[in-house]
């Protein structure tokens, strides 16, 4: 109990020290990723970084679904695969150049998501998540299949390379690791603004109680389907980058343990959390690049982490409360200020 | 025309009648309580006044609007909003964000305003909030406002459900048993919220079990047994009432007394 209460006082003198110097944190941060390019990093560090932020996004998408409206998602690859399919396939075949294409990949993938989201006013807890684990694989076989579009087993090659404003962005200048922080950046700004919104604490809410939601008024299937088509869009969108990592991209790139992995990455990081997102994407994908020694036992390790966070932190490593409080606005605030009178209306 | 009326309603559950034939009406600015033993269906009526179930016969009108054709979603935005038996509070979301979900069907932005923080967001979410502060404030929950919902007592989630219930700007709020596991000093302070609210101009059915909150607070009760409306009245008949102490004590043993 008496250490409990200490870990709450770090933890409340750390949030507040961060929020008081929230804007000197922001400019370390524009700095840094404004160097990029002149970091001289390596091709192997490039790339590690380039996943990490990859899916830091894309765990900020499904984290959307699960973490706020409480949906778990096994198909999430097929999101992921149709956006970088979308987006490859407009630049190869239609001659789209990068950025239009990239909305599209975005665009295409919500308007899935909208279908997917249909099953799941019906559905609920694991039977929605068996429907969106078929999603994944009808995903995986049109891509295998459909040959006259996706090419089949070979998968789409030369993509080509992105310009903005003439400059051509490869992991070799820092480009593409630039475009998917400054991606990841923009999606966790997106979701901030999200769970501070009306449409956020309804999927809270509709996570922590449904039927208690709906005697609120609040029409849950509008939201449930709207919380799928935000989560698509941010899964597409980041599948219409990773078309670009390789320059080729082929259906086996979107199996279920990409799901699984992505589903990982916010698990063990802090489901409805954003810091969690970030933490979760570089611990699962730093571990494989620190444990090459014991190769074999990878899984073996990587399992064990989730039965141990499961069994003692489900709320994940940095899914912690805020023990900040709530931030009024100045109406409120007004309100709070003026004294209190034995008539204070309630209406 | 009475503000809420129910005709004959009737829930059956495949063969088992839950409420059978039930008539009742509740008058604007009134506080109307509903008894009854355990299992007699007084819940289930709630759940039919609010959409949760489908009624299987029946009328039920509020303002005039006919309630059996309409979602749970438009019970609530015609003004009939309640709270529930076993606590359905959101848990891990702080009592103000509770109150502000209440507050929900009545914002005025949309996504978008949400997304890029336009003004149209901050005023309204402002106005929101201000409004959110002042139930809070008038029901004595200011101090917890920035606490999580299950980090308070019991009394007092009992509370912030009721405060969440006004949020959305409801006529007629229903409490299911708003006293339960309360202590007597925590049940009069009570007793005088809800009074505070009749003067406020909200009509209130309350279902209690607590005879000391029924009984000081009802302008009438109405007594359910088996699904049935067994009695009417004024606090003071009801507590009179042959049939009504019959169905809380079981009858007299009329057969073993003739031995």
């Amino acid at each position: 109990m008496a250490m409990k209460k200490n870990t709450n006082r770090l933890l409340s003198s750390f949030e507040s020290f961060c929020y008081k110097y929230r804007y000197i944190f922001a400019v370390i941060y524009v700095l840094l990723c404004v160097s990029i390019p002149f970091l001289g990093l390596n091709r192997v560090q490039t790339r590690l970084l380039m996943m990490i932020a990859l899916y830091a996004m894309l765990g900020m998408g499904l984290n959307v679904l699960t973490g706020y409206t409480g949906l778990v998602s096994l198909g999430h690859a097929g999101f992921y695969g149709i956006g970088a399919y979308v987006c490859a396939l407009l630049q190869v075949n239609a001659g789209w150049s990068f950025w239009p294409a990239l909305l599209a990949a975005g665009v295409f993938t919500a308007f899935i998501g909208l279908l997917l989201g249909l099953p799941s006013l019906r559905l609920s807890g694991s039977y929605l998540s068996i429907v969106t684990l078929g999603f994944c694989e009808i995903v995986q076989m049109i891509l295998k299949q459909w040959e006259s579009v996706t090419n089949g087993n070979y998968g789409v090659r030369n993509i080509p390379t992105p310009h903005f404003f003439g400059i051509p962005l490869t992991a070799k200048n820092g480009g593409l690791l630039l475009l998917i922080v400054v991606l990841a950046t923009l999606t966790a700004l997106g979701c901030l603004a999200l769970k501070n919104s009306n449409t956020g604490r309804v999927f809270f809410a509709i996570k922590d109680d449904e039927l208690a939601s709906t005697m609120m008024g609040i029409n849950t299937s509008r939201y449930k389907i709207v919380s799928f088509v935000i989560s698509a869009f941010i899964t597409g969108a980041a599948g219409g980058f990773y078309s670009l990592v390789n320059g080729y991209i082929e259906p086996t790139n979107f199996v279920f343990n990409t799901s699984i992995l992505i589903l990982s990455v916010v698990i063990v990081g802090g489901l409805g959390t954003i810091r969690g997102m970030v933490f979760g994407a570089a611990l699962l994908q730093l571990f494989p690049e620190v444990s090459r020694g014991l190769y074999e036992w990878r899984f073996v390790v990587y399992g064990l982490l989730l039965v141990l966070m499961m069994r003692f932190r489900p709320q994940g490593a940095l899914g912690w409360r805020s023990t900040q409080p709530y931030h009024l606005s100045k109406q409120a605030k007004q309100i709070l200020a003026q004294p209190e009178t034995k008539k204070g209306g309630a209406a | 025309m009475s503000f809420l009326e129910a005709k004959n309603i009737c829930m059956q559950f495949g063969g088992l009648s839950a409420v059978d034939g039930a008539s009742f009406h509740v008058d604007q600015g009134e506080i109307v309580s509903l008894i009854g033993p355990n299992g007699a269906g007084k819940t289930t009526v709630f759940n039919m006044l609010t959409g949760v179930y489908t009624i299987t016969s029946g009328e039920m009108t509020f303002e005039g609007k006919d309630l059996t054709t309409m979602t749970p979603q438009q019970i609530v935005k015609a003004g009939i909003s309640r709270t529930f038996q076993n606590l359905r509070l959101f848990p891990k979301m702080r009592v103000i964000e509770n109150v502000l979900v209440g507050t929900h069907i009545h914002t005025k932005y949309n996504f978008w305003d949400g997304l890029f923080r336009t003004p149209r967001f901050k005023r309204e979410e402002g106005a929101m909030e201000a409004k959110a502060v002042r139930i809070l404030r008038s029901i004595g929950l200011e101090k917890d406002m920035h606490s999580y919902a299950d980090s308070l007592p019991y009394g007092e989630q009992r509370k912030v459900e009721i405060a969440r219930a006004i949020a959305t700007d409801a006529k007629l709020i229903l409490l299911d048993e708003p006293a339960a596991g309360m202590n007597p000093a925590e049940s009069a302070e009570l007793l005088r919220f809800i009074r505070e609210l009749k003067d406020k101009g909200y009509t209130i059915l309350l279902i209690e079990h607590d005879m000391s909150v029924v009984m000081n607070i009802s302008d009438r009760i109405y007594v359910l047994d088996h699904g049935k409306m067994i009695a009417e009245g004024l606090p003071q008949e009801i507590a009179n009432d042959p049939r009504v102490i019959e169905a809380y004590l079981g009858g007299e043993q009329k057969h073993a007394e003739g031995n």
